[in-house]
């Protein structure tokens, strides 16, 4: 499994600190399996809260190993500009998919699924499945 | 016929009035939304004017291509990819021709702001920029000044609606009374577009 190529998630959040911690979340529950290239793409390049174009596309850039990306959004200027990079299509790399998921649940499935050497549609699969999972 | 001189006159214009009004602009963020639209688009169309100063585009279409590249690449909320898909689709509809006429103008503008709502997912009466671009397009066909004058109208017009997309309709009905920061700024956009359009006849 080692030689399989990986799905690499990209966790936009509007903060940098929430988008990091939750890429640590999701990789500290894989169990210490295969390496999923996860990055993170929090806030704006200068450290505020917001969304960037730059460090999403770079994010996605760094988590490419092929298999296709898996991009989790947390609110209003992440998801749009995530769709305007898409609709560009030159800004991110082929394969590259928006995933309709919660932005903590999806992120914990999207990588855990990722770590079984699953492809993207079942990692995109398993991310939106998050939304289903009722807490009362 | 308007060449790639009118566009860069149209964007630095915009530039202009959002610095001028960025204050106001803030404000009107400030009970609905989060305070940040006059700085945000301020310091975004700062970096278009820059770009088109060092990289002088010489069509229409690459002005506005670029400058929309530039609002989704520095403005940091969810206006950059608005106004950033609104540039560079109706840019890319003028295509590679050196000059256009206002009626490839306005085609290309519809365009645009029919992507803008595809985007969002805004339709007219949601209270947002939507509501100024979409009677400033449908007016175009009467001159810039009827499309400045019907923009203003729909910016006003937003106040008693009840927000339904983006920050504000989280407020429900607090968001009614209060203007519509997107489509205070979509007209100042519309308004740039007439005086591009003075400055052209003088």
């Amino acid at each position: 499994m080692s030689d399989e190529k990986l799905v690499g998630i990209v966790l936009v959040s509007h903060s940098a600190q929430v988008a990091a911690s939750v890429a640590e979340l999701a990789l500290g529950l894989t169990g210490g399996g295969a390496a999923v290239p996860v990055a993170p793409a929090g806030g704006t390049e200068d450290g505020g809260l917001g969304t960037s174009a730059e460090l999403i596309s770079a994010a996605a850039a760094s988590v490419d190993r092929g298999a296709g990306v898996a991009v989790l959004t947390d609110l209003g200027s992440a998801v749009l500009t995530v769709k305007t990079l898409l609709a560009e299509g030159d800004e991110l790399p082929d394969g590259t998919r928006l995933v309709d998921a919660p932005f903590v649940e999806g992120a914990v499935a999207a990588v855990v699924t990722a770590a079984t050497g699953a492809d993207l549609t079942a990692v995109e699969a398993a991310a939106a499945e998050a939304y289903t999972y009722r807490k009362v | 016929m308007f060449d790639a001189d009118f566009f860069r006159r149209w964007m630095t214009a915009t530039a202009a009035s959002v610095a001028r009004e960025a204050e106001r602009l803030t404000a009107l963020d400030s009970p609905i939304g989060d305070a940040d639209h006059g700085s945000n688009l301020q310091r975004g169309f700062t970096a278009v004017t820059a770009t088109l100063e060092k990289e002088a585009p010489d069509t229409p279409g690459a002005v506005l291509t670029l400058a929309g590249r530039q609002l989704i690449s520095t403005v940091g909320g969810a206006s950059g990819p608005l106004y950033g898909t609104l540039l560079r689709r109706t840019g890319k509809a003028l295509g590679e021709a050196a000059e256009v006429s206002a009626e490839q103008l306005a085609e290309a503008l519809r365009a645009g702001v029919d992507a803008v709502r595809t985007l969002g997912g805004a339709a007219p009466g949601d209270k947002t920029m939507i509501d100024a671009l979409v009677p400033a397009v449908d007016a175009l066909g009467d001159g810039f000044a009827a499309a400045r004058a019907a923009a203003e109208e729909g910016a006003v017009a937003t106040t008693p609606l009840q927000a339904r997309k983006g920050r504000a309709s989280y407020l429900g009905e607090r968001s009614i009374g209060h203007q519509d920061p997107g489509a205070t700024s979509a007209s100042l956009l519309i308004a740039a577009l007439a005086e591009a359009s003075e400055a052209a006849d003088e």
